[in-house]
């Protein structure tokens, strides 16, 4: 067990980190899903960001349909708390102009600053939440 | 072939994610429980994905144009301001407590559960809010409306 899940850990990211580095590349985008989904949502430009999209589900689709192992569902979250998890990611990735992969992987891979900087804010910010919700709430899903 | 090249790029995105154990909340939030057992695995998603950002971005950049468009839509924001911060705190705040950033909350049309019903919706919502209060304060700033934003 010990060995596997960090290789599958790498080899994912790495294949994330050569998806973006392809986007940039060939057609000189940024792969970051948040902005994505802003520009489905709310610009002219819809195509490209939308073709993104459906090719995520259809490459987890496809990395389940060969066997990969699927989320389940966590049957005892709490709805509401799932509900005002979903709002604060979107508000928070719509001001911060960027998520996990617009921050994290293609800004860390520009050296910008402010992608440093959000990276460690949400990420440190997401510990200490994990911490309060499972250890001093006890939410378990 | 822009096009092609999008949908086969967000296929192999997202392969990759679901590879990476990214896709799973539950693993994801065994990541960000550092007082729990600890599953340092997903350490390695980042590692890897900024490892080959970092080296490859410094010679894509180089180039005068990508190879299928006219430029680089890449943002020169430098400014670390307040909505740059507060907006990383709250998105963390629902990421510590979900475990879905939005790449995996897109992730999950590829195996829907009750947890899409409930996320996806929420999200979009916050977007929609987000927008909407940002209009309101700054009528003219259209920066956010370009699709290079990105950080």
């Amino acid at each position: 067990m010990f060995p596997s899940q960090f290789v599958y850990a790498l080899a994912g990211g790495v294949l994330i980190g050569s998806a973006a580095v392809l986007l940039l590349w060939l057609n000189g985008r940024i792969a970051g899903v948040s902005s994505m989904v802003i520009n489905v949502m709310f610009s002219r430009e819809r195509l490209w960001p939308a073709l993104f999209l459906a090719g995520i589900v259809d490459g987890a689709a496809l990395y389940y349909l060969v066997g990969g192992s699927a989320p389940v569902a966590r049957d005892n979250f709490p709805v509401w708390l799932l509900a005002f998890a979903g709002v604060l990611v979107g508000v928070g990735t719509g001001m911060a102009r960027g998520c996990t992969s617009g921050h994290g992987v293609c800004g860390l891979g520009q050296l910008s600053p402010r992608s440093l900087v959000a990276t460690l804010t949400f990420l440190s910010v997401a510990i200490v939440t994990t911490y309060v919700v499972r250890h001093v709430f006890g939410v378990q899903g | 072939m822009k096009n092609v090249v999008t949908l086969l790029v967000g296929i192999l995105f997202g392969f990759g994610l679901a590879l990476s154990g990214m896709t799973h909340p539950e693993k994801v939030l065994g990541f960000l429980d550092i007082a729990g057992t600890w599953d340092a695995s997903l350490l390695f998603v980042l590692g890897g994905a900024v490892g080959v950002t970092l080296c490859a971005f410094r010679l894509v950049r180089r180039l005068p144009k990508p190879v299928f468009g006219s430029q680089f839509f890449v943002t020169q924001a430098k400014q670390l301001d307040a909505s740059l911060i507060v907006g990383s705190a709250l998105f963390g705040v629902g990421w510590g407590i979900s475990g879905y950033c939005p790449g995996p909350a897109i992730a999950l049309f590829a195996a829907p559960n009750w947890e899409l019903w409930v996320f996806v919706p929420a999200m979009l919502t916050g977007y929609a809010v987000q927008r909407i209060v940002k209009n309101k304060l700054r009528p003219n700033d259209t920066e956010a409306d370009d699709s290079s934003v990105c950080g």
